[in-house]
């Protein structure tokens, strides 16, 4: 230990302490190598914090009713006391922009700064996701283009109208991705310059494919060659951006924005376990060493080790307190484990990681967190260690079976099966329903085709028809589902409904 | 590299649009339950918010998701006893099976109503929503309070007090570069040249009287002058002003039961928060009678007991002689509310009748009376339905049984309509 003096005693803040906490864990995080955007670091009151959190995300959000419930939500959890507001909400743009509350103690700002201006911030820059399906340096200017065409749009077509459409939008809102093709950043000041254009050109090519006047029964035999779309597609905003027959413009430009933003937050939705994992390693990882320097005080470190194995806890399965698997835990407890792989590795590391095992813990833990999402990183990286840790376990629960088997252990036979099975957990994929646009019935009555392929025989939930509602509403013509059981069409859904027909395909 | 900003002092309240929309979208929703909790409260309550709850399936947002059934694995954290190949029983209700699934259970944890608070304000204006005073209409100006000065903008004429500074200051410099400029100019060449020209004694003569001459001129010109000197002037516009006055009469006497009382004072209290809230040039009188009639203060005639007769038409008179005393028709609308149980003392009602007919309504926009009771109606109610046949744009009047009619009946009385023609 060396003989510096603390940064401070109390536990209140100043600006200027913060400034010197920052100064000091921006060196530390450096000589880790953590590469950030710049940091803005805002004050705030707490019911800022609230206004942060019900806007979900976005520092500058459209208007719309569904974030004024959310407000509401978090303001009743908050004054029930059911919820501390967390210390954190840190926005992906460039520069980054990080909260701070105002009645947090000076070990927590200071926690805070580590975690999220260090943690999360070099996540967001360096993580494959966040390259490739988000633009920090134009995000927000993107959000102000949003919110001043939503409001332009209410202005001169009436808040419910608006209202209306954005339901809808947000309703097929996890539908708005292309998860294979990789997307073109958004720029928002091209955005705004070619908007018009766009809308000008988009109209026109819709009237294009809607041209075609509707031909005798003998063209219909020919339809399955000329299907359209072509392929099947998966990204349902976008093919209603471009294809739906009665869209305004202006409707087309909101679907447009719910879809960018939508994207925005597409890779957030992939890396919990590993983007909170991440941070809460490395604000552990430099407040360590900063009270290793000397730099902080015996009492500073007291009040961050118990907020932060409060974040990390992880209530068993049978706990009243257990809502699910913690993904700080799970992610704090994986990256501590890599780094004692490379270290300290047993004998069964060696055999579970021969490539990592003794490597440099620094440049292993880098690579992990750029090159993975969770379902991927648990799939690489969930050790034994961690599984017997969790005293994970894998249970199976068969429609037909009467029981719920348990079907592997934290045991030699059960550590793969349970890896497999935790990562699949965290695949976007088998979380949400694969639903895709099949086809339009483009020559005969418009009607919208969807096919739904049941992944391990799971149905639709039971309120798919009042999402179907909202795509009608942006289609405007009859909709379609097909829910596939293997080749076997399951259930079949249609909007509107039309009295005493069977919908048999 | 941080930047770190104090936002603390940015204004509140960001959410208060999407709050707003929120409320406007759900209005059904809590105008039901404001109406509730206006039939539920207790008097001295109603000046506080509310919690307002709505079945949390009317406000879901659907989105594609996975429904019940199916083959699911799903892995648990704090094994305890099970090893591989156990068999467990199905845990009662699916709880095992949707806990912890993130975003797709949180409907099914017992949750289906979804409560917020609504602020005091927000209740009242919920409750007294499309409610306005009938008839009210625009009487006499009154002389004294009704102008207000406005701004009529400058002149070039006026009082020292009403002088404005800085378009004074503003013409006064504008005239001096407007007189002086071109002989400063020159001033400045006749400097210059004096600098350079060292030979020429004559010509340096010359150029030195010239100077002299611009000096003198350019000291003439006043700093400031009578014409630069601009006034603001103001005129004195009317302003038309409505004002009303709302008599309130409660029949205090023996056979007002303390149930009945409590009705007819909420029934008071609703109109008296609606008044307040609506008009701010209302007065309120508060008259209560049993047998007598008496004058009182908002206090003493919501809180204070008495016993007694009844004659109504005591309270009548008195309205009678504080209009003519107090409230001259030309200048105010008037407007009365009225709650009894019903009882009268025999032969007074005609009088009542008499009154209200005669003297009463040609002078009062709107006239209400209530009657508490869920026994028959009595002489009162038979005399008054007279004036609601021959005057129903005047005259209103509604039975009350029960704690649950006060707020219907209210609305009923005072629901914003179609102006009608006063008398």
């Amino acid at each position: 230990m060396s003989s510096n003096t603390p940064l401070s005693e109390g536990s209140e803040w100043t600006f200027e302490l913060i400034e010197t906490y920052d100064r000091e864990i921006a060196r530390i995080a450096g000589s880790y190598g953590l590469d950030t955007y710049p940091n803005q670091i805002e004050i705030i009151r707490s019911d800022q914090m609230m206004d942060a959190y019900a806007s979900v995300g976005m520092p500058v959000g459209y208007h719309h009713w569904s974030f004024g419930k959310q407000f509401l939500n978090v303001e009743r959890g908050y004054k029930r006391g059911q919820m501390g507001l967390a210390y954190e909400i840190v926005i992906n743009s460039n520069p980054c922009i990080a909260y701070l509350m105002e009645e947090n103690s000076m070990t927590m700002q200071a926690l805070v700064i580590a975690h999220a201006c260090y943690g999360h911030n070099s996540f967001f820059k360096n993580n494959y996701l966040f390259k490739s399906w988000t633009d920090a340096d134009s995000i927000i200017d993107y959000f102000v283009f949003a919110r001043n065409y939503i409001a332009q749009c209410e202005e001169r077509h009436g808040t419910e109208e608006v209202e209306a459409i954005l339901d809808s939008c947000h309703a097929l809102m996890f539908y708005g991705t292309d998860r294979y093709k990789r997307p073109y950043p958004i720029s928002a000041a091209e955005e705004l310059a070619r908007q018009e254009e766009r809308a000008e050109y988009l109209q026109r090519q819709i009237n294009d494919l809607w041209r075609t006047i509707p031909k005798s029964k003998a063209g219909k035999m020919g339809r399955t060659e000329h299907r359209f779309p072509a392929e099947p597609q998966e990204n349902l905003l976008y093919f209603i951006e471009k294809n739906a027959p009665l869209l305004e413009p202006w409707q087309r430009e909101i679907v447009r924005i719910v879809r960018k933003i939508a994207q925005y937050f597409y890779p957030q939705r992939q890396t919990q376990v590993m983007n909170e994992g991440w941070a809460t390693f490395w604000h552990y990882t430099i407040l360590n060493d900063m009270f290793d320097q000397g730099l902080v005080t015996d009492g500073f470190m007291m009040e961050f080790l118990h907020s932060h194995s409060s974040v990390v806890a992880q209530p068993g399965f049978d706990s009243p307190y257990f809502n699910g698997i913690n993904p700080y835990a799970l992610g704090f407890a994986m990256m501590r484990d890599i780094r004692r792989v490379c270290e300290n590795p047993t004998e069964e590391d060696k055999r579970w990681f021969p490539e990592i095992a003794g490597s440099d813990w620094l440049s292993t833990l880098h690579f992990a967190m750029e090159n993975f999402k969770d379902e991927s990183f648990i799939q690489q990286y969930l050790s034994p260690t961690v599984i017997r840790d969790f005293h994970l376990f894998c249970i199976l629960d068969e429609e037909e079976s009467e029981t719920i088997d348990v079907s592997a252990i934290h045991d030699e036979d059960g550590y793969r099966q349970v890896r497999e099975a935790l990562a699949a957990q965290y695949n976007l994929s088998s979380r949400e329903p694969d639903i895709q646009v099949y086809e339009v019935d483009v020559e005969g009555d418009r009607s919208l085709t969807l096919h739904h392929q049941q992944q391990s025989q799971k149905p639709l939930a039971e309120n798919t028809e009042e999402v179907l509602k909202h795509l009608y509403r942006l289609w405007k013509f009859e909709v379609h589902l097909y829910s596939y059981d293997g080749e076997e069409v399951d259930v079949s859904y249609r909007v509107p409904k039309r009295k005493g027909l069977s919908l048999a395909p | 590299m941080s930047y770190i900003i104090d936002r603390r002092l940015n204004s509140k309240d960001k959410s208060a649009v999407n709050r707003q929309r929120f409320l406007r979208r759900y209005k059904k929703h809590i105008k039901r339950a404001v109406s509730d909790a206006v039939s539920k409260r207790s008097i001295t309550d109603m000046e506080r918010g509310e919690n307002i709850s709505i079945p949390e399936k009317d406000l879901d947002e659907p989105v594609f998701g996975h429904g019940e059934g199916g083959n699911r694995a799903r892995v648990l954290p704090g094994n305890k006893e099970f090893r591989a190949g156990d068999k467990l029983q199905r845990p009662e209700g699916g709880a095992g099976g949707g806990a912890g699934k993130g975003d797709a259970s949180d409907s099914g944890e017992g949750m289906d109503e979804f409560v917020f608070q609504i602020t005091q304000d927000e209740f009242l204006e919920f409750m007294f929503e499309d409610l306005e005073l009938p008839n009210l209409v625009k009487r006499q100006l009154n002389a004294t309070e009704s102008f207000q000065l406005v701004r009529a903008g400058i002149s070039e004429e006026g009082t020292p007090n009403q002088l404005n500074v800085v378009r004074s200051m503003r013409s006064a410099y504008a005239r001096r570069i407007a007189l002086g400029a071109k002989k400063k100019r020159r001033r400045d060449e006749i400097l210059a040249e004096l600098e350079e020209q060292m030979d020429d004694e004559n010509h340096r003569k010359a150029l030195r009287e010239e100077l002299e001459l611009l000096q003198k001129k350019l000291s003439h010109i006043p700093w400031i002058d009578d014409f630069d000197l601009k006034y603001n002037i103001t005129r004195r516009e009317p302003q038309p002003c409505s004002k009303a006055v709302m008599f309130c009469l409660m029949d205090v006497s023996g056979s007002m039961d303390q149930r009945t009382k409590d009705i007819a004072k909420r029934f008071f209290i609703l109109l008296y928060l609606f008044l307040q809230r609506n008009y701010e040039k209302t007065e309120v009188v508060f008259i209560r009678h049993h047998s007598t009639a008496k004058e009182v203060d908002e206090e003493e005639f919501f809180y204070s007991r008495e016993t007694g007769g009844t004659v109504v038409s005591s309270a009548l008179r008195l309205m009678d002689e504080i209009i003519t005393e107090r409230y001259p028709i030309t200048e105010w609308n008037l407007y009365g509310a009225q709650a009894s149980d019903g009882d009268n003392w025999t032969n007074d009602s005609p009088v009542c009748h008499k009154l209200l007919a005669n003297k009463l309504l040609p002078l009062l926009q709107y006239y209400c009376y209530i009657e508490i009771t869920d026994r028959g109606h009595q002489e009162l109610w038979q005399y008054y339905e007279k004036l609601a046949e021959s005057t129903p744009e005047a005259f209103a009047m509604r039975g009350i049984e029960d704690y649950a009619d006060i707020y219907p009946v209210f609305r009923e009385l005072f629901q914003r309509e179609k102006p009608r023609v006063s008398q």
